[in-house]
């Protein structure tokens, strides 16, 4: 196994932090959108609409969210900046790179922790290192570290069956982080938790994103949620999506849970819900009007 | 807090939990069941009910197997058949992994050799055991033929419904990483389609125990198929019996070893059973 793992381009990525890609990055934006748009053939043949026009920028070391209710598109713009959707109209760059399939630039953290229940917690965090032929004693390290940084240390030795909703996202985290990706894609990470702890992760989140110094690109449904983790809130509107507004949210960091009394939290919760009401889209969203 | 110095009134009697008393309670219902049968079968063949010669005294069976152990015959014919068993299934593990995998992972090969599948699978297999005895002549072959043919089926089948059945979801995450065939083969489809795999080699490894049996039914000069044979035509029932009770042991101590294996193996997913 160990031998498989030292390839000749095991250098491809390296667990620096992927500098070498990052050469011909402009500056300032880790994420360029122009225009995109993407349908979608139904299974009796007719296209449908699943975003259209998307324009957008994400800052290196931004937190930007998209809000939008369920089935605007917004996983589909996660999907196609991951590289995993193609056969879109638009241009997208990562790291001033037009997208041609998936790049070891992005982590992404899905809806689901998606963990190899085969493996444990760390032999999770280590699998992108096998895939980018990263060097295996350096990843384990590093898996420790991140495993730490989210707050699994001493499950390294457990199965994903033993942990808890909570914890497998935070190693579904751990995982994204592990080769040291420049932006963080994530895809509505905490939607199949509850409440109390949703609140906890998303604190967690704003802890882990600031120390770890990433971009990140959050797709939820949750306004409070983008707004307390976010620098900036795309709102997209129902199918096709298409971005409706951005907002800039000026609340001081490091946030915690008591930002949620801030009259500027509240009244900025408060537009963005006007905001998707009328889109006419979300029944979550009118029903606590 | 204050409970270590009042802590034992109960003496300290040994308990059986409820599960462990339900565990003891079914155990003795087998066994009384198991008792009960032999003793009702030794009654109706003693009291001259059944005939001797289509059932033999439940007695009389261990003096049978003593002599078959004694003479070594047993053994010899034992290891033939375990042998047979053991190679045919070995080949059909080997061709059910590697086809199974060529027909999930490419679709010209399963557009291709998908018809002939359905087609054999709905044949029953032992027919080809004459065919098989011809091609393969009376020895070790033919029984191993006749082993694979059989134990291929589950195995392979099982194989594709696994290797199939994975989440797109954790592919996914591979894809992201922009992890190549191979990887996404042997990192989630293989170990994601084990548990598929090992119910096939479960039901494959009995199948092979019945093909060799049936191969040396249809034409051998060993084997316990052919004890099994011989003892019959010579009106020793309770010869026969007495190798119907070691294919017994035998096939519990494969399905065992069997269970044993899939805990170590797959010590990650739940048991079905």
């Amino acid at each position: 196994m160990g031998k498989l793992q030292r390839l000749p381009d095991r250098h491809r990525t390296s667990l620096a932090g992927g500098a070498t890609l990052a050469s011909s990055a402009s500056p300032a934006a880790a994420i360029t959108v122009r225009g995109l748009g993407k349908a979608y053939a139904t299974s009796a043949g007719e296209p449908i609409q699943a975003v259209s026009q998307v324009s957008f920028d994400v800052a290196v070391g931004e937190f930007v969210s998209i809000v939008g209710p369920s089935g605007c598109g917004k996983t589909t713009v996660l999907r196609i900046l991951a590289g995993l959707v193609d056969g879109y109209v638009g241009s997208v760059s990562i790291g001033g790179r037009v997208v041609h399939g998936p790049t070891p630039d992005i982590g992404v953290v899905f809806q689901d922790a998606n963990l190899m229940p085969w493996r444990t917690v760390l032999a999770n965090v280590t699998l992108p290192g096998q895939v980018l032929r990263l060097e295996p004693k350096a990843c384990r390290q590093r898996a420790r570290e991140l495993l730490a940084l989210v707050g699994l240390a001493g499950f390294e030795a457990k199965l994903p069956g033993e942990l808890s909703g909570g914890m497998r996202q935070r190693a579904a985290i751990a995982r994204a982080l592990l080769h040291d990706p420049r932006i963080l894609l994530m895809d509505e990470p905490f939607g199949a938790l509850d409440a109390m702890t949703r609140d906890a992760m998303n604190v967690e989140l704003a802890r882990i994103a600031s120390q770890a110094g990433k971009t990140v690109f959050l797709i939820t449904h949750s306004i409070a949620e983008s707004v307390f983790l976010s620098d900036r809130v795309l709102v997209m509107s129902s199918r096709p999506g298409r971005i409706l507004a951005e907002i800039e949210i000026d609340l001081p960091r490091p946030r915690n849970l008591d930002v949620v009394a801030d009259s500027r939290f509240a009244n900025t919760v408060l537009h963005i819900r006007r905001l998707l009401e009328q889109t006419g889209g979300n029944p979550r969203v009118t029903l606590a009007h | 807090m204050t409970a270590t110095t009042e802590a034992s009134p109960l003496p300290p009697k040994r308990r059986l939990s409820n599960a462990q008393r339900q565990v003891v309670s079914d155990l003795a219902l087998t066994a009384t069941l198991c008792v009960s049968a032999i003793a009702t079968w030794q009654a109706l063949v003693s009291f001259g009910i059944v005939s001797r010669l289509v059932l033999p005294l439940p007695s009389s069976i261990p003096a049978s197997l003593a002599s078959l152990i004694d003479s070594g015959a047993l053994l010899d014919n034992l290891l033939t058949t375990l042998a047979e068993a053991a190679a045919g299934f070995t080949i059909a593990t080997g061709i059910g992994l590697a086809l199974g995998a060529l027909i999930a992972e490419f679709r010209v090969v399963e557009r291709i050799v998908y018809p002939y599948l359905i087609a054999l699978q709905t044949m029953p297999k032992i027919a080809l055991a004459p065919l098989l005895l011809v091609w393969f002549g009376f020895g070790l072959g033919s029984k191993i033929a006749v082993a694979a043919v059989i134990s291929l089926f589950p195995i392979l089948v099982n194989t594709i419904a696994g290797l199939k059945s994975c989440e797109p979801g954790r592919l996914d995450v591979l894809r992201a990483l922009g992890a190549g065939r191979w990887d996404c083969f042997r990192l989630v489809k293989l170990p994601n389609a084990l548990p598929f795999v090992f119910a096939g080699l479960s039901t494959a490894v009995m199948f092979a125990l019945t093909g060799a049996l049936v191969g040396e039914f249809v034409g051998s000069t060993q084997g316990l198929g052919y004890l099994i044979v011989q003892a019959n035509n010579l009106m020793d029932i309770p010869g026969v019996f007495a190798v119907l009770a070691v294919l017994c042991v035998v096939g519990t101590a494969i399905f065992g070893a069997m269970q044993f294996a899939r805990r170590k193996v797959l010590y990650w997913a739940p048991n079905e059973e």
